[in-house]
């Protein structure tokens, strides 16, 4: 048959697979229970107690970046949807236009942006912001503290993720079925109702891919935390990276950690797509 | 006998500089089946939305009951729309689809569901209310969708093409359907179709439309049988369509040859279309036919044989359940009552001659016909 001639061309993908996606995942899982000189343990999970604090932060932090990527997300993308042809397809390529260039590059430019002496608080200086600031609050500050702040961790997380959730919000949008806005109205619906009733539900699928594009990347990353966080807003990320490349070298305790935040983020997928069930096809990562 | 519900006065429409409706002018009546019928892009449904409130008139009135409703928005008219593809909203199941309307009213939730009960076992789908609309067949979503219309208790219900989705058996059965809907409601159905037949069944009145303009409004049996052009002659049904001239009332003049006839009020010598329905025509042995011609196509059709026949070059249709073989030369006879005589209009030598009959069967393949006789999205 065509199909199955045709399905030999994935076998390299399979194998891909195989070799750098499943055996790894496997290789954590027998590090995450082996100990350092060998045999079964529970040790390292036993040991992730004194990483509740990062646990938290992580969560907290990506949970609070993919909030705002909804926020600034669903209305950017329904805006999107309703102009011309020639706005939107504008308007996609500057959402697209950062993601050409290099994350560690974009991240090293908020730094620039964000320090101390950075163009922000230069540009505030010159204003005579800051001068206001001291008057008003009778402070002695030269600079407002950006960076190295938990706030800065989620801004690099907005701005490196939006993309990935204005995209799929997007596509979900504007492949609506015209004529079920135009029945909605029909029926009586205001345009608050058609958005409430008709559009908000149907692009739900979007939103739901959307979190989890934002969301798993948050969670686990390591560059933006150390770059815009300094170091003290220590995230997951930054853990495990340190169990294998840093002093703290333990790829047992770091295997453990990997392990328990694939499953709660695994978790968390799963609720989310029961939650969105019956919907269409809500892509799961 | 029923009062003026809907008029359209002097409706025009253009996109882009476009002219799609060219002075529309047209009344509906309370409780009627009116059905706008025409080709694809004849504008029939630009004014269907029009009605609906979905699209804006460039130049024209809507009256309502006698109020403007111009610049009403749809969702405050007393007018529900069936869409083309049904539009059903797939997040929704059939019984929250059907109470979609009733809760944008915000009616009491056992008002709502006695509502929607009783509008279920009308369209006959009781026991389907917790389905999806992706879990029932195209009829079964049809029927929602005009549930989902008529619980809202409009006035006038607005049907776009609404069985073109369907298989012919299920089209003809919800033809009767939706007269029997129409009928048990008592309200107002403005149905579009291109589909003759459709329009034929189900209409208290027809309004063939081209090109942006009414052709002729009138019953079904006066569309049928009195064509006011060759437009409609050839579209509703087939139709011979022949060059001929009135000397007096009541007599036609064909290849030379006076016929009797019922129709009058022409001056003298008038050139005239002259309609010949190929159901019409009398088949007879030469010495005793009006006019002789020869055979050149014979087709089986079922119930009768559609026969080609050459008089002097112009070819005929004609519909016979006598089996006539190809040469064979025949004589034919017209009663009276099966000859129509039209005023010449813009549409004159357009349509009516069969001479191409032939090529017509091989255009099917033709992707400019077949897009046509589809029609589907059109208008947009």
């Amino acid at each position: 048959m065509k199909n199955n001639r045709l399905s030999r061309f994935a076998i390299p993908y399979v194998i891909w697979m195989a070799l750098f996606v499943v055996a790894p995942i496997i290789m954590v899982v027998i590090y995450a229970f082996s100990a350092s000189v060998g045999g079964f343990t529970l040790d390292n999970f036993a040991k992730m107690g004194t990483y509740t604090v990062v646990f938290t932060r992580s969560f907290k932090l990506a949970l609070i970046a993919t909030a705002i990527c909804v926020l600034i997300g669903y209305p950017v993308s329904y805006k999107m949807s309703k102009e011309g042809p020639r706005f939107q397809r504008l308007a996609m390529v500057l959402i697209m236009l950062p993601m050409w260039m290099n994350f560690l590059l974009r991240t090293y430019s908020w730094m620039a942006i964000l320090e101390n002496n950075g163009l922000l608080n230069q540009l505030f200086r010159k204003i005579g912001l800051i001068a206001l600031y001291n008057n008003i609050f009778g402070t002695d500050i030269s600079f407002f503290r950006m960076i190295n702040t938990q706030g800065a961790v989620v801004l690099g997380m907005v701005y490196n993720y939006l993309p990935f959730m204005i995209l799929p919000i997007y596509s979900v949008i504007v492949k609506l079925d015209h004529s079920l806005i135009e029945a909605a109205r029909d029926l009586g619906a205001n345009s608050v109702q058609v958005f409430r009733r008709v559009i908000l539900p149907l692009s739900l699928p979007g939103v739901l891919s959307g979190i989890t594009m934002v969301f798993v990347p948050s969670v686990s990353t390591f560059a933006i935390s150390k770059m815009l966080g300094g170091g003290t807003e220590m995230l997951l990320g930054d853990l495990i990276e340190q169990q294998y490349m840093g002093g703290a070298y333990n790829p047992y305790l770091g295997a453990a950690i990997s392990l328990v935040m694939m499953v709660i983020v695994v978790i968390c997928m799963v609720v989310m797509n029961r939650f969105g069930e019956g919907e269409e096809q809500a892509v799961m990562m | 006998m029923s009062k003026e519900l809907i008029r359209l006065r002097d409706l025009c429409m253009a996109f882009d500089d476009e002219p799609v409706l060219d002075h529309i002018n047209l009344y509906i009546n309370d409780k009627e089946f009116l059905t706008l019928l025409g080709p694809s892009g004849c504008g029939k449904t630009t004014t269907l939305r029009i009605i609906g409130g979905f699209a804006t008139p460039t130049s024209g009135d809507v009256l309502f009951d006698g109020v403007r409703i111009n610049d009403v928005p749809p969702y405050q008219r007393q007018i529900n729309t069936v869409f083309q593809k049904y539009a059903l909203f797939p997040h929704l199941n059939v019984y929250e689809n059907i109470a979609f309307g009733l809760r944008m009213q915000k009616l009491p939730e056992a008002e709502i569901k006695e509502r929607v009960m009783e509008m279920l076992e009308t369209v006959s789908l009781k026991g389907f209310e917790h389905r999806r609309p992706e879990a029932l067949s195209g009829g079964q979503q049809q029927r929602v969708a005009i549930a989902r219309a008529l619980v809202n208790r409009p006035k006038v219900l607005l049907l776009d093409e609404p069985l073109a989705a369907l298989d012919l058996k299920l089209r003809k059965d919800m033809q009767i359907e939706l007269k029997r809907i129409q009928q048990q409601v008592g309200i107002t159905f403005i149905y579009v179709t291109h589909d003759q037949e459709e329009a034929l069944t189900m209409s208290d009145t027809i309004v063939v439309m081209d090109k942006g303009s009414i052709q002729q409004i009138g019953t079904p049996e006066d569309i049928y049988n009195e064509p006011k052009n060759a437009f409609v002659a050839d579209f509703i049904g087939e139709s011979n369509i022949i060059d001929g001239i009135m000397p007096e009332d009541n007599v036609v003049q064909m290849y030379g040859r006076r016929f009797p006839c019922l129709d009058g009020g022409f001056a003298p010598n008038e050139a005239v279309d002259v309609v010949i329905r190929p159901e019409d025509i009398d088949i007879v042995p030469v010495e005793q036919g009006q006019l002789t011609g020869t055979v050149t196509s014979v087709t089986f059709k079922g119930m009768q044989y559609d026969i080609i026949v050459d008089f002097r070059g112009f070819k005929w249709l004609i519909q016979t359940t006598d089996h006539c073989p190809e040469g064979a030369r025949i004589g034919i006879k017209i009663d009276p009552d099966g000859i129509h005589v039209m005023k010449k209009s813009a549409y004159s030598g357009m349509f009516g001659d069969y001479s191409s009959f032939s090529e017509e069967y091989d255009e099917l393949d033709d992707a400019t016909l077949s897009s046509d006789e589809e029609e589907s999205g059109d208008e947009e």
